[in-house]
């Protein structure tokens, strides 16, 4: 015991006068560290914004010279990658519009009725964005490779454009439902209520003050249908044949070193992305708050 | 505090409650019922087959024999073949062992480093906390590939990191990072960052602060406060984090691909799917493969819903 004892009973005299300036300097580390994190996640990003400014043939190498605006200037020079950009965003569109629409639906269903089949349902979309992307791709692969061998159902779904579109509003609509369901579910339903006490037909209870109130979650579930058909690599990898998007293009031009317009319209497309959101954020402080 | 009139007991009188109205009542909760179904048919039925379909079909064709390289079109005959899971779990077992593995050290390390980083932000953050908490999900504006691509490009072997490294004399010639286990869990545990730190950050966001205040003036020290207050709080937030990064991170193929490029040990069970399917076209090997890999997350994502439910926000503020 006595030895236990010893080390504290000599560390006492010293350790007011150590201790304060030991926790003035504990202070900097979770702030230096949260920087420390903002630097490491956005590195990669500011490599590919400056790297898009660097002389070179016309791969990509690690040796940065300064500075030239060539890459920006034939931004469209790569007939491939256009196509495959086209693509991308006419999927991502599509998608977005058709996955909202449905989805809405189920979201404004799921938030304000109930129903028998409402657990199963809600149940479905939990999976919808649960289940690893690897497996959804191979199964609707599985799906689509059963309709061209077997054609049970006359049906034959040639891989491409049509089986992206399938295969990406598939995977969306389950968001859009659960981005409006949240929207709906913080409705004060008195306010529909209110409107059909002053006389509005339950049409036009849900257009002028429903529809108005759940709008930005509609919004919202949009944006995040686009950005994510826009951005899926691994099912699209599996379902598009010879079709490329711009993700499939990028990764099939990579193993031999990237075009310099990779880094172009990979800052392009981040910056409308980034303004978008600043846009939502902006509009939805604005906007009635749903609590 | 939605109540309507009707909820609050005695503000109308029992007679004044108008008889006709009950007949109505009930004529339009079935009407509501039926525009409830009808709503849900477009978007329910375009669930069941685009998803819930290709999950039936995907578990037949594992039950099923036939497939290959010399098959007519990828055809399979349905004959309950059970030795499709033997033979994917006896010749690939190590393969799911180490997606675990890769996904369970990616997701510690993932915690470990988003934990403090949302704790800082949500309680000493201020009138930044938001602007803080955008600038980490910034940089994921940028496509998962196009990320994944750019560290490729950074830890090149003569690359931007450890190129002037080497020149300097720091690292050795052979020196790599690129193709080891190492690349893919460090590029795992980049992109699914955001996955950890979101509800964490919520989670976090939440606590009350009187609490910590309460237990200070209980003679808590600051680290004995954090330990009893606030990561019990912060307990459901650490959950849906493992969750949110195990579950994509286990499926994880492209930094498998990009970061690994084929190095030794580097191979995850994504990778082997997309192999069986898309190059030796053995269906049915791959979606055992593919059921194998979807059942063990599903169980984990059960229990996820089982405990914090399936209209959990975390989720859905991780998701927006």
């Amino acid at each position: 015991m006595s030895t236990a004892v010893a080390p504290d009973v000599v560390s006492i005299p010293d350790s007011p006068a150590v201790r304060r300036p030991k926790k003035r300097w504990t202070r900097f580390i979770l702030p230096v560290f949260t920087i420390g994190m903002i630097v490491y996640l956005a590195f990669p990003v500011f490599v590919m914004i400056l790297y898009s400014f660097n002389i070179v043939e016309n791969r990509q190498v690690p040796e940065f010279t300064c500075c030239t605006l060539h890459w920006w200037r034939n931004i469209a020079a790569i007939p491939e990658l256009n196509d495959a950009l086209v693509t991308s965003v006419a999927i991502g569109l599509l998608t977005a519009t058709a996955a909202t629409i449905l989805g809405t639906f189920v979201g404004l269903v799921l938030g304000r009725y109930s129903f028998r089949g409402r657990g199963a349902t809600n149940f479905v979309i939990f999976l919808a964005i649960a289940v690893p992307e690897i497996v959804l791709g191979s199964s609707l692969l599985a799906m689509f490779v059963q309709l061209n061998s077997t054609k049970p159902v006359g049906l034959t779904a040639a891989l491409g454009f049509g089986t992206i579109l399938f295969s990406h509003i598939a995977f969306s609509i389950a968001f859009v439902a659960i981005t409006v369901r949240a929207r709906v579910q913080g409705l004060d339903l008195t306010l529909e209520e209110a409107a059909q006490d002053l006389y509005a037909n339950p049409r036009a209870a849900f257009f002028k003050v429903t529809f108005p109130l759940i709008l930005p979650g509609i919004v919202a579930g949009f944006l995040l249908a686009f950005v994510l058909s826009l951005d899926d690599f691994v099912i699209t990898n599996f379902v598009n044949g010879t079709r490329n998007t711009f993700p499939t293009w990028v990764y099939g031009v990579q193993k031999l070193g990237f075009p310099v317009q990779v880094n172009v319209w990979g800052t392009v497309l981040f910056t409308v992305g980034v303004a978008i959101a600043a846009i939502q954020v902006v509009r939805t402080r604005r906007s009635v708050s749903p609590s | 505090m939605s109540q309507t009139t009707a909820d609050v007991p005695g503000l109308i009188p029992e007679g004044m409650e108008l008889p006709p109205a009950r007949k109505g009542e009930r004529a339009l909760a079935r009407r509501r019922r039926l525009a409830a179904y009808l709503l849900l048919f477009p978007g329910g039925l375009y669930l069941v087959i685009g998803f819930v379909v290709p999950l039936i079909i995907i578990v037949i064709t594992s039950l099923s024999s036939g497939g290959g390289l010399f098959s007519t079109g990828g055809a399979t005959t349905f004959t309950w073949e059970f030795s499709n899971y033997s033979t994917a779990f006896s010749e690939h077992w190590q393969i799911y062992v180490r997606s675990v593995m890769f996904a369970g050290i990616a997701t510690v390390i993932c915690i470990g480093l988003a934990y403090p980083m949302a704790y800082w932000i949500a309680f000493y953050g201020g009138k930044w906390k938001a602007t803080l908490f955008m600038l980490i999900l910034v940089p994921f504006f940028v496509s998962f590939v196009i990320r994944t691509v750019q560290w490729n490009f950074i830890l090149g072997t003569n690359g931007l990191l450890f190129g002037p490294l080497k020149n300097l004399g720091l690292l050795s010639e052979d020196f790599r990072v690129l193709k080891t286990p190492v690349a893919v869990i460090a590029g795992i545990t980049y992109n699914y960052m955001p996955f950890a730190a979101l509800p964490l950050y919520v989670a976090l966001e939440r606590i009350d602060r009187r609490l910590v205040e309460a237990a200070k003036d209980l003679y808590a020290s600051k680290p004995m406060a954090f330990r009893k207050v606030v990561l019990p709080l912060s307990v459901p937030g650490i959950f849906a984090a493992v969750i949110l990064t195990f579950v994509p991170a286990t499926g994880d193929y492209i930094n498998s691909v990009i970061l690994g490029g084929g190095g030794p040990g580097t191979t995850m069970i994504g990778v082997l799917i997309q192999s069986y399917f898309l190059v030796q076209h053995e269906y049915p090997i791959a979606a055992a493969l593919s059921v194998i890999l979807m059942v063990s997350m599903l169980v984990l994502a059960i229990a996820y819903a089982r405990v914090l439910g399936t209209e959990d926000d975390t989720i859905a503020a991780a998701a927006a």
